[in-house]
């Protein structure tokens, strides 16, 4: 354990140039996951693969010490995907801010739930655009006033929970960075789930949203009862609506559902990852002079 | 009246959609080929699944036949709308063989044959387009076996039924069609070759799919999108024998993400779209060009802007593939002129994009993916694929610049070694992480931008086609291979010469010395600006004035290209 111990952080951590405000979530919760993959046996710097896109959190993979492609604007779950079903001996997870998986890769966002390939996806959720200066997000509150929202936000908020659990889903989590130890342990059982997992990240940006500070978090959050049920699938979805008290933890869980990797019949027999194959030249001679 | 038709015969059958018109041509290209003879067929179709008028044209000849020909000898139409659709090229010459007690045509070339009732006879009018295929086979005289033996293996597992049914249909057709041969009224006159039985006979599609798997590619991910489409069903239909991920994508931009994070993870992937689809990934070009990354494009033209004709031929996607994405990045474009090269092409395109880590492209048209024709063989013998990706070791950086060799550092991939992968579309450091030195950003641009000379190593030279004391050179790229060809070989004048380029960017140096010795350059695409002419203007300063160009739609035809390059030697 001592020898996993930061093996995940950077030999220069303390002199890195980090590029948030003092006080943003995002550090939070980069001590997070690093505690959480720190205290997972099976993962490695090697075995693991983090995928951003482009926004403040989708910084977070240069704070890191494993592989990490750190790709376009909204374009974080494709990556992701497909990493995962070239070579399914790897663990993928898929992080970045709201506006990168529900505004830009909001059809990658449905589309990649109805794949359940075996990856997690952790958002940043600060309700707001951090890299381009204050601008409404997805999940702005209605009302908000910003600097391109000049009267306030005016379309209805998007609700990740609720579409992810009505779009098949077979995990969908909330959890809040200020909440340390639960957001960990929630982590640590998404990237377990067999399927795609949603973690719907709650993060102050101290700079941009003065609406959702720490404070109102806390206020606002709750966690879910230690005897809560996440496996009903109704009862997740009225939860998923609540607003003025919004619940912490493991909403929905569904076990046992094929992943997409599972069912590809490039595996059944073989469980190479792609880059370990080639083409048999000889086979493929005598599949085109069938053809004649 | 009677009428013979020597060496090569154009039949061209015209129908509704949903009529069968590609059952036809491919039960009549296959049989006819089994028979010993060189065959070509092209379509040309409307943009609906039901109704409008389509037309399938087979060329069958002693000699090879891969062009597209104006003249039409005999024609089968099996709606009244196809004559009038089909405009000038039916002639005073053209034989239609016809259900007149239905369609009521007037034309003194009219042979009446009754394809739809013998249909309704035999229990449904959907077994007219197999009469008609009768009908041509019989004026063939083809052996009749070949005709049951390969029913069976294309409906065989339809049912008995389905198989005895089409087989009065075609028999049938074929004693009607053997009557007009052996009363002489119409007679073909074509010598057929043992030889050819055991040809391929493959399409465009095919050719590009079949050089992917040659190529070692192991997945695909795309987006829907006409012509480029036909490439990713015959992926999935490999991967029945063969292993290749096949997964349609939600759209284009997550296809072309998809494809980078399959080669970032070791695999080869590839896309197929059309121009439209192609406008969409863009950015995630300008991506792979960022992070290094190998990809390959297959990109099927079709008349543009936006949707444009959406089942026609076009080569107007040449400035878009050379200039898409933001910055400054190398890239290769091929455009395959004959099927053997789209196959030899596509193979090669995945070991040189693994090899320089850049994006390759297959630029192909409506028209050549469409078209098929005899091939005698794939030669894999010489076949090589080499992956490029390294075992990394503890020190491992992805953009290590002391390692790179013309601008190539190693390729590592995640899990593989000892050492870490980062990539990242900002500018980064030689370890993938995010910079904003701005030496360390010349450097990596520098770096990035040798790969254009690195590169020269496998270029492809332009072919060079006829007389070496020309005077004329006629410069073609892509589809218009063989029919710029064909032209040459009818004008047959010892002062014109072709140079077709089947890598169109970079321009092969090599190119210069034909284009300099010319006294007269003509360049023929089907574009209506010349974009290959201003190309070459761009790339060497050698300013080509005689342009032949065609964009509406349609590929050249072997006649009227024939009549453009003659009126250019004046
Ligand atoms: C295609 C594209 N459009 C826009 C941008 C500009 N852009 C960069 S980050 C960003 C929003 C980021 O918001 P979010 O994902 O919520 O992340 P945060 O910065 O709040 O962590 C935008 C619009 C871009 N980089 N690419
Ligand atoms: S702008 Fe907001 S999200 Fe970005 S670093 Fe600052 S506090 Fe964090």
């Amino acid at each position: 354990m001592i020898e996993r111990k930061n093996m995940f952080s950077l030999e220069n951590e303390k002199e890195l140039d980090i590029a948030w405000c003092p006080g943003c979530g995002n550090f939070g919760i980069l001590n997070i996951l690093k505690k959480a993959l720190e205290e997972m046996e099976e993962i490695t710097p090697n075995n693991f693969v983090l995928v951003s896109g482009i926004g403040q959190a989708a910084k977070i993979p240069h704070y890191f010490k494993n592989n990490a492609f750190n790709g376009l604007h909204g374009r974080t779950l494709p990556v992701a995907f497909a990493i995962k079903a070239t070579n399914p001996d790897l663990y993928v997870v898929a992080e970045s801010g709201d506006g990168d998986m529900y505004g830009e890769g909001g059809n990658h966002f449905i589309h990649n739930m109805r794949r359940n390939i075996n990856i997690t996806n952790i958002v940043h959720d600060n309700r707001v655009y951090g890299l381009t200066k204050g601008q409404a997000s997805p999940t702005s509150q209605q009302g908000m006033v910003t600097p391109v929202q000049v009267n306030g936000v005016i379309l209805n908020p998007f609700n990740p929970i609720a579409v992810a659990i009505a779009n098949g889903a077979t995990f969908v989590a909330r959890a809040f960075v200020g909440d340390m130890q639960n957001t960990k342990e929630i982590i640590k059982k998404a990237i377990r789930h067999n399927g795609y997992a949603l973690i719907d990240l709650f993060q102050p940006c101290v700079t941009f949203n003065k609406i959702n500070t720490y404070a109102w978090f806390n206020e606002h959050t709750y966690k879910l009862r230690e005897d809560y049920d996440p496996s009903d699938k109704m009862q997740a979805l009225q939860i998923a609506f609540q607003e003025d008290k919004i619940p912490l933890g493991i909403i929905y869980e569904e076990k046992g559902k094929p992943t997409f990797e599972e069912q590809l019949t490039i595996y059944k027999q073989n469980k190479d990852p792609l880059f370990k194959r080639s083409i048999d030249l000889n086979k493929l001679e005598s599949f085109i002079n069938s053809m004649r | 009246m009677n009428k013979t038709i020597k060496e090569d015969v154009s039949i061209v059958l015209s129908g509704e959609a949903g009529q069968g018109i590609q059952t036809i041509e491919g039960l009549l290209t296959f049989i006819l080929k089994r028979e010993g003879y060189y065959v070509f067929a092209t379509k040309e179709y409307m943009s609906r699944i039901r109704g409008g008028s389509n037309s399938t044209e087979i060329r069958v000849s002693s000699k090879p036949v891969k062009s597209y020909v104006d003249k039409i000898d005999i024609l089968i139409p099996l709606t009244k709308s196809s004559v009038e659709h089909l405009g000038d090229r039916v002639t005073e010459d053209t034989l239609i063989i016809a259900d007149n007690d239905f369609l009521k045509l007037e034309n003194k070339n009219l042979f009446n044959v009754p394809i739809l009732s013998i249909a309704k006879e035999i229990g449904n009018e959907i077994y007219a387009n197999i009469v008609a295929v009768g009908v041509i086979l019989g004026l063939f005289k083809t052996n009749i076996k070949t005709i049951e033996e390969y029913l069976k293996e294309r409906f065989g597992d339809k049912g008995e039924k389905i198989v005895s049914d089409n087989l009065k249909a075609a028999s049938e057709g074929y004693k009607l069609g053997k009557d007009f041969s052996e009363s002489g009224e119409i007679k073909i006159e074509i010598s057929a070759n043992e030889s050819l039985k055991d040809d391929l006979l493959i399409s465009g599609t095919d050719a590009v799919a079949l050089g992917a798997l040659a190529g070692n590619c192991d997945s695909i991910f795309s987006y829907p999108m006409t012509p480029g489409s036909g490439v990713l069903v015959d992926l999935a239909n490999f991967s029945k024998n063969f292993d290749i991920l096949v997964e349609q994508a939600e759209d284009e931009i997550a296809a072309i993400n998809m494809a980078i994070g399959g080669w970032y993870a070791g695999a080869r992937s590839m896309v197929t779209t059309s121009d439209g689809g192609f406008a969409l990934m863009e950015e995630g070009l300008s991506l792979a060009g960022m992070i290094e990354s190998p990809i390959v494009i297959h990109l099927a033209q079709r008349p543009a802007p936006a949707t444009g004709l959406p089942t026609r031929t076009a080569q107007e996607g040449l400035n878009l593939v050379i200039h898409a994405g933001h910055g400054e990045f190398p890239r290769l474009v091929f455009s395959p002129g004959s099927l053997e090269q789209a196959f030899y092409l596509t193979q090669k395109a995945f070991n040189i994009a693994d090899k320089y880590q850049i994006p390759v492209f297959v630029l192909t048209d409506q028209f050549f993916v469409d078209s098929y024709y005899n091939v005698k063989k794939l030669d894999l013998s010489k076949i090589e694929n080499k992956k490029y990706f390294v075992e990394t070791t503890e020190d491992y950086k992805r953009y290590d610049l002391s390692k790179a060799k013309n601008g190539v550092s190693p390729r590592g991939i995640p899990n593989y070694g000892n050492g870490l992968v980062v990539v990242d579309s900002d500018e980064h450091d030689e370890e993938g992480h995010i910079t904003e030195d701005l030496d360390i950003r010349i450097k990596m641009v520098e770096k990035r931008l040798k790969k254009f000379e690195a590169l020269k190593e496998d270029f492809i030279s332009p072919e060079f086609y006829g007389n070496d004391n020309y005077k004329y050179l006629v410069v073609c790229w892509g589809s218009n291979y063989n029919v710029v060809k064909e032209a040459l070989e009818n004008i047959n004048n010892k002062d014109l010469a072709m140079l077709h380029f089947s890598q169109v960017y970079p321009i092969p140096e090599n190119a210069v010395e034909f284009l300099e010795k010319a006294e007269k350059i003509i360049d023929v695409e089907n574009n209506a600006t010349g974009q290959f002419a201003k190309l070459i203007r761009a790339e060497t300063g050698i300013k080509i004035d005689s342009k032949i160009l065609k964009f509406n739609g349609m590929p050249f035809s072997v006649e009227e290209l024939t009549a453009k390059i003659r009126e250019e030697l004046q």
